[in-house]
């Protein structure tokens, strides 16, 4: 076949093209870090995940382990069920325990692993069985509100003695 | 003499109303028109296929020799974001997300936008002049004559060039974008490297990021070819004419750009929730 200038150009062009989207795609994207290790599914069962993300990164002492691959509520038990995809490279013990972390005050929501003492490891389609709910700071903040309104409760027995905001903490 | 005076002023009062109502009436029979046009060029492309070269030579016009706008201005685009993302982020010290920033808004939103304005403004254009000038000078009517259709001969060659290139110079623009963040957030204000490059493929996900920017510059693609080559075949066969398609080219395509990416993003971010 005749070879043209034109074919050179739009050769350049579409190689140039193509070069630039698998740059996205492995430099700038995940798509090189994350395919290449096979992963093993594992379920978690949470009372409340917070702000949990399907995506979100598990972690165990800090190191990314795995994401959350998906999100359920369980109607049977009211809890929210959570998969894990675990990268095959690390092996966990039977009886890890999971909670739900925030990385600084503000920072992104995450699962983090505790590894404990068993001999078995955690295989394909296991339930991890200790887990530990996300921190909601309003209930936290009402329940201290509350117990510092009972404490006061013998005060308020005395006439004009309980200050407005702890009555207003305790009537939640 | 004072009926005809009211009745001048009555009309006086009319006209701005009447010249609203044609516009708008107007601007939606263009609507109905364009998208005649569109299917029109859809059902004469088989030509632009069995006779590639026709494709390659315009994909060389309108998206080779957009090449240097695109690199250079994502290379420039990519450092500015980098000099205002270090300034904020230093503040919180932060500095290291400092590829996230750039790498996000350059795949997600900048890169098939602004790509897609110099698209319509280097490539567009020059398709609505030339079409429009073929036009003037009888090419296409003699063209006609000789039983070849314009339509498959000169649009939808131009059509096609158009929806090839644009995803691979939004493409280009994005990586040389990434690029130039890079050189100024790592070379020139000393982020680290390692940290730069990991929290960038951390958060960048490969089909809710950089497949979506993809789909947003092809969908820009197919409305700036579109526009582009129906302002030309619609011109009106004057120097003026011509001059005025290829300025609505520029505007109403810049338009649609910006209106579209609004609603791709829309439709995009309800996804990922």
């Amino acid at each position: 076949m005749e070879r043209t200038t034109i074919d050179l150009w739009f050769g350049a062009f579409v190689t140039a093209g193509f070069v630039a989207l698998l740059v996205l795609a492995l430099k700038v994207g995940n798509l090189g870090a994350e395919r290449a290790s096979d992963t093993y599914r594992v379920e978690a069962r949470f009372d409340n995940i917070g702000g949990l993300k399907v995506r979100g990164p598990v972690r165990a002492a800090g190191v990314l382990v795995g994401r959350v691959a998906d999100i359920k509520f369980d109607n049977d038990r009211y809890q929210a069920a959570v998969t894990l995809a675990l990268d095959k490279r690390y092996s966990f013990p039977k009886d890890t325990s999971a909670a739900i972390l925030t990385s600084g005050l503000l920072g992104e929501t995450y699962i983090g692993l505790d590894p404990g003492g068993d001999d078995k490891k955690l295989a394909n389609d296991d339930r991890i069985q200790i887990t530990q709910s996300a921190v909601v700071l309003e209930r936290l903040i009402n329940q201290f509100l509350f117990s510092k309104a009972q404490e006061e409760t013998p005060a308020k027995a005395a006439p004009g003695a309980a200050p407005a905001p702890t009555g207003a903490g305790a009537a939640h | 003499m004072s009926a005809r005076a009211r009745l001048e002023r009555r009309n006086r009062l009319r006209r701005p109303i009447a010249t609203l109502g044609r516009r708008v009436i107007d601007g939606i029979w263009r609507v109905g028109v364009i998208t005649r046009f569109f299917f029109l060029v859809l059902a004469s492309s088989a030509t632009s296929f069995t006779r590639f070269r026709l494709v390659m030579r315009e994909v060389y016009f309108s998206g080779v020799l957009s090449l240097v706008i695109i690199v250079v201005s994502g290379l420039f685009v990519g450092m500015v974001l980098g000099l205002q993302g270090f300034e904020t982020l230093q503040k919180y010290g932060a500095t290291e997300s400092i590829g996230v920033l750039v790498a996000l808004s350059l795949v997600r939103e900048l890169g098939p936008v602004v790509a897609g304005l110099l698209f319509a403004s280097r490539a567009g254009s020059a398709i609505t002049a030339e079409i429009g000038l073929m036009k003037v000078t009888e090419q296409l009517s003699a063209m006609d004559m000789m039983a070849v259709s314009p339509m498959a001969r000169v649009i939808a060659p131009r059509f096609w060039a158009g929806v090839i290139s644009m995803p691979l110079l939004a493409a280009l623009f994005s990586a040389m974008g990434v690029f130039g963040g890079y050189a100024v957030a790592v070379v020139m204000f000393g982020v680290d490297n390692g940290a730069f490059w990991s929290q960038m493929q951390a958060s960048v996900d490969f089909r809710y990021d950089v497949l979506n920017g993809v789909v947003k510059s092809l969908v820009f693609g197919f409305a700036i070819t579109v526009i582009a080559t129906f302002e030309g075949y619609d011109a009106p066969p004057t120097a003026e004419g011509v001059s005025r398609a290829t300025t609505r080219t520029v505007v109403s395509s810049a338009l649609t750009i910006l209106a579209l990416d609004l609603v791709l993003t829309a439709f995009m971010l309800r996804g990922q929730g």
